[in-house]
């Protein structure tokens, strides 16, 4: 019998034309709302067997030895599988550099690494039977930072190296390293007015996705195996599964299953492999979830930085050059650091015109958790600390930091440094106007004539303040965020679309490998078939490893990528449609063969408007069908010595202004208002597109006032892995967000459109900590800032 | 593990003298979260949901009988003029569907220094209400905490109720999380006013191993304001009173450094909470009194 709970079609219809531009809502919204919706956690399949996962209780040791005799021996318990059971000799997986193990292999590297695997008949039997496993540790040294990383002494995190960065980086405890040179920093700072240097760091942020990872893994007759599974990217992981399970990738078959939310911490394998391997081995289906706990070991994080900076600027304004280098912490696998770094480096400057530069990105490979994608990937870390630097430098000069920014703000046309020209719209000073010009909320809200409404002040519901110690501040910031996949990636996707008539009604049907994981993916496919297509009806196939691959939901690129693919194979569609009106109604009239033609509301039309026919006359007894890959503009390596390269398929950018109430005495700091404006070229849902602009906004909010995972600088391990501990705003803390959208179009981007997901994440974290600067005169060069910092009591 | 059901209190005490490691579930809002993290594995679980009366109080001539499982939202709702400053804290408590389920009896039973309800309780004044088979007896909520996460109940005793005095003056309550709602306190802070017997009384959380009152603070408060005449002038506290009370306050503290902040931290917040609602407090005395005296 099939598995409940897996995904079915979606079919979506409208009265009105549903198509581009109008913000139809989503097909799986009400079920959400309702908790109707089926996540892959609620997935339930006759006779299954729950997996539970065994891992570290240290970070770094070799394993002496592990010993599944008591486990094996509990009822109820039908299989413990540790790095011996690995059924073929590929034992690793990694996106880029394999690395991971599947289970540990005589050493561990990071607090809560897998190292055995348990099936039982009932999740409680499985967590009891994992316990029984007897693992025997050696500890040894942890490496932490950059210094214990690099010491001469130090233990390698990795031996024997033999990825295509080993050559290039100064030490084997190193990912990779991207400098970019460009122009003369040294002699330019000669030119220089004001220099003004920093130190900052960026917190360990964590995704936290509500819906933890879980599949069901299903043994096939053919000796394959069917997975369902909450992911990113279905290809990706296929790729990276197939071998371990000594499989061809066509006898494991994929599909899509309710993601709860992603945000770069579903890239990495998770749970995939080690429910296919206990399936295979049992002969039984297999369910793995995560408890939230165990979700916090259970994926990459964001990347902590330390990241050094050097800017210098004439009198009148001008930046005269900039130094940095960002010190990232990948913890013990390398997952996506090698782009991260990439990312760091190249999007260093910010949105800015400084023409000599010196810049060095390095990522560490360390015993702390291993860190990877997540919304804003790199430029994140380095947008919190040029924006400081910019706040800085205007400081030192005596200009309204809106106005410096202004005066060195790229355009389309600008040079980046790795000398790729910007040649779509960068109305980077426009975006600062924008949210300067937004009205400011007024101050004192909580003094109403009924008394303090505490929750508009810092603290809220808990009672810290009725007025006292509270004091405004405003601060702004603007990123920059690249979209796509960079660096020479060839980064496709693949659309398949139909179309037939049926129940007597023209239907499209969408069938891509995208991952819907929240951003909207599912309603877009839909408008763009409606607008392409004319019809009212579009059924959106669920997404599986059926059809080609659809690249990542990930670095702002679905609604280009596979949106672009679904235009693209639209388009072919069409151009079959009416191959066969022509052969069956041409001779009907002459505009046919000679004019434009369109297909709408559920017609084939002349560009003039004229009516040639219906798409139900034209396509019955006929369904056509085209699945096609879709390429953006090729990018190129950045040269490993200069950086210099055509790097990135375009970018984006928002700005923010930052309203703050803090309480100067308790430290504590609350968000009045986080402003935004952003470019996003075309806004194919205007609604989700706020949507992903509020969302981003308040992810960005998170890391800048309580979100952090605290690791043990002694013991590299986890601190708090829980939602007690590590804070995510609520309501409460959440803002008013205006949002103020420019559509300037990227001629080269499908619809004009511009990535949108990760932009406001970038600005959103600056402007707090620009604002909370602001209203105390504190350096503050940490985020999250917690009140410890903020009432020297650290 | 075993899942005993009392259908009355004297089952449940008889059930509880029988199987005295049994842990006691009402709201389920903390046993669950250290079952659900396999922190404790009890070998009984006591439901006392179906005991009707531990969810009901009574309000008498000077104290209110709380029932150990009237829920933190049923405090807000009913209680907010008997109890000022509890209701303060049961608003700080989690969320609203935590408030709904979990009531003070939770709180005394974990005695977790970050409970909410205890800087509240010692304020105001307390006492325990436990009873096993062996009998019934009142403990002082002052002798109540005996250690992190150790309380004077006798392994054969369940609480009852709570029994708490009728706030006769302004009561506060302040608490210190690193996010504006939901939160586990870093620090709190109680401060009730007994005008009856002119005295203050305090409660800090999540500042030492239990909680505490600050006893140093409330004498020298005691004594300021009965020197200076205050409870009858309703004069102004002046502010170096109110900054060596905080001072005392923050000296009553033993913290810890943990994940959720520095010791350092949690001694200088409960100073600012301290001076904070002493001036709340003591502005609303003498705000009620001049309304008296304008009513008179």
């Amino acid at each position: 019998m099939a598995a409940t709970g897996a995904p079915t079609k979606i079919t979506q219809g409208s009265q009105t034309k549903g198509g581009i531009g109008e913000s139809t809502l989503r097909p799986d919204g009400t079920l959400k709302v309702t908790g109707e919706f089926a996540y892959s956690s609620d997935m339930w399949h006759e006779d299954m067997l729950w997996g539970q996962i065994l891992r570290s209780t240290v970070a770094h040791a070799e394993i002496v030895s592990i010993d599944t005799g008591e486990a094996l021996a509990m009822a109820g318990v039908y299989a413990v599988m540790t790095y011996d059971d690995l059924p073929t000799e590929v034992r690793n997986y990694g996106l880029e550099i394999q690395d991971t193990p599947v289970l540990a292999h005589g050493k561990v590297r990071h607090h809560g690494e897998p190292v055995a695997i348990v099936a039982a008949d009932h999740p409680e039997t499985a967590r009891r039977a994992a316990a029984k496993i007897k693992v025997e540790y050696r500890e040894l040294p942890v490496i932490t930072d950059e210094a214990s990383a690099t010491a001469p002494d130090a233990i390698l995190v990795h031996e024997g190296r033999d990825d295509h960065h080993i050559g290039h980086v100064p030490h084997p405890n190193i990912v990779h390293r991207q400098p970019i040179v460009r122009g003369d920093a040294d002699e330019a700072a000669k030119r220089a007015d004001v220099i003004v240097k920093g130190e900052y760091y960026f917190g360990m942020q964590d995704q936290a996705f509500l819906g933890p990872e879980s599949g069901l893994a299903v043994p096939s007759e053919d000796g394959g195996v069917e997975l369902y599974v909450a992911t990113q990217w279905l290809h990706s992981d296929l790729k990276q599964i197939a071998p371990v399970l000594g499989l061809p990738e066509d006898k494991v078959r994929m599909t899509l299953s309710g993601v709860g939310g992603a945000f770069g911490g579903r890239e990495d394998l998770s749970m995939q492999i080690h429910a296919c391997l206990l399936a295979m081995r049992t002969g039984k289906p297999v369910k793995i979830v995560y408890n939230r706990f165990e979700s916090f070991f259970g994926h990459v994080h964001r990347h902590p930085a330390r990241l050094y900076y050097e800017h210098g600027a004439t009198k009148d304004g001008k930046l005269t050059h900039m130094k940095c280098r960002i010190v990232l912490d990948g913890g013990a696998y390398a997952s996506a650091s090698p782009a991260v770094v990439g990312n760091a480096s190249s999007l260093s400057v910010g949105p800015y015109v400084i023409d000599d530069v010196d810049i060095e990105a390095i990522a560490l490979y360390s015993n702390n958790p291993p860190c990877g994608a997540m919304r804003g990937f790199g430029a994140v870390q380095a947008c919190f600390a040029y924006e400081a630097q910019m706040d800085k430098v205007a400081k030192e000069l005596g200009m309204d930091p809106v106005e410096f920014r202004r005066i060195n703000a790229m355009e389309q046309g600008t040079i980046m440094p790795t000398g790729q020209p910007v040649d779509s719209p960068a109305p980077v000073a426009e975006l600062l106007r924008r949210v300067k010009a937004m009205p400011l909320p007024p101050e004192r809200q909580w003094e109403s004539s009924e008394g303090a409404d505490v929750r508009q002040l810092p603290g809220g519901l808990s009672n810290t303040t009725h007025g006292e110690g509270v004091v405004r501040g405003v601060g702004y910031a603007v990123g920059i965020k690249n979209v796509g996949f960079s660096e020479g990636f060839d980064d496709y996707s693949t659309a398949k679309v139909r179309m037939e008539v049926v129940g007597g009604e023209p239907v499209a049907t969408v069938h891509t490998a995208m991952a819907e994981v929240g951003q909207g993916g599912v309603t877009v496919h839909a408008q763009i078939a409606r607008t392409e297509l004319g019809v009212t009806q579009v059924t959106i196939h669920p997404a599986d490893t059926q059809v080609g691959s659809a690249g990542s939901t990930s670095a702002s690129r679905q609604t280009y990528v596979t949106g672009g693919a679904v235009k693209n194979a639209c388009e072919l569609v069409r151009e079959k449609v009416l191959e066969i009106g022509r052969r069956k109604f041409g001779s009907y009239h002459p505009a046919w063969a000679t004019a434009e033609l369109l297909l709408e509301g559920g017609k084939v039309v002349t560009d003039g408007g004229e009516v040639l026919g219906d798409l139900v006359d034209v396509l019955e007894g006929e369904a056509v069908e085209v699945e096609e890959e879709w390429r953006h503009r090729p990018t190129e390596a950045f040269d490993l010595r200069t950086g210099q390269g055509n790097g990135h398929v375009q970018y984006s950018f928002a700005a923010h202004r930052a309203v703050v109430e803090v309480d100067t005495e308790l430290g504590l700091v609350k968000v009045i208002e986080l402003a935004c404006a952003q470019d996003v070229g075309k806004a194919l849902n205007p609604l989700s597109v706020i949507g992903q602009i509020q969302g981003g906004t308040i992810q960005g909010m998170g890391i800048a006032v309580m979100e952090e995972i605290v690791v043990d600088p002694k013991t590299a391990k986890v601190r708090n892995p829980s939602f007690t501990d590590y804070l995510l705003p609520t309501i409460l803390d959440t803002p008013t967000i205006p949002v103020d959208v420019l559509e300037l179009a990227d001629d080269h981007a499908p619809y004009g459109l511009r990535g949108i997901g990760e932009a406001p994440t970038l600005s959103s974290t600056p402007a707090v900590l620009a604002a909370v600067r602001n209203a105390t005169g504190l350096e503050l060069d940490r985020t999250p800032v917690r009140p410890e910092h903020l009432t020297g009591t650290a | 593990m075993d899942f005993l059901r009392p259908a009355s209190w004297e089952e449940a005490l008889a059930a509880k003298a029988e199987h005295p490691t049994a842990v006691p579930i009402a709201g389920g809002t903390d046993v669950m979260v250290e079952i659900n993290f396999d922190h404790r594995r009890p070998e009984y679980l006591m439901d006392l949901n179906r005991i009707g009366d531990l969810s009901e109080w009574e309000v008498g001539e000077d104290s209110v009988r709380l029932g150990a499982s009237v829920p933190y939202t049923g405090i807000m709702e009913n209680l907010s003029t008997e109890l000022p400053g509890l209701a303060l804290a049961s608003h700080t408590v989690a969320s609203p569907q935590i408030r709904n389920r979990g009531g003070v009896g939770g709180n005394l039973g974990t005695a977790s220094p970050a409970g909410d309800a205890h800087p509240a309780l010692l304020a105001a004044g307390a006492e325990v209400e436990v009873e096993s088979v062996r009998g019934k007896r009142l403990i002082p909520i002052d002798e109540f905490y005996t250690g992190v996460k150790r309380n004077a109940l006798e392994p054969d005793e369940l609480i009852r109720a709570v029994h708490v005095k009728k706030a006769d003056g302004p009561q506060q309550f302040s608490k210190v999380g690193t996010r504006n709602a939901m939160v586990i306190a870093v620090c709190a802070f109680g401060l009730a006013l007994h005008p009856e017997t002119r005295t203050v009384r305090t409660g800090i959380g999540s500042a030492a191993p239990t909680p505490v009152r600050a006893k140093a603070a409330e004498e020298f408060l005691n004594a300021a304001l009965a020197e200076g005449g205050f409870w009858d002038n309703g004069k102004i506290i002046t502010p170096s009173v109110a900054k060596q009370f905080a001072d005392l306050c923050s000296a009553a503290c033993n913290p810890i450094d943990d994940v959720r902040g520095t010791a350092s931290y949690r001694r200088h917040a409960v100073g600012v909470m301290a001076r904070r609602t002493l001036t709340w407090t003591w502005e609303s005395y003498r705000g009620a009194r001049h309304t008296e005296e304008g009513a008179a």
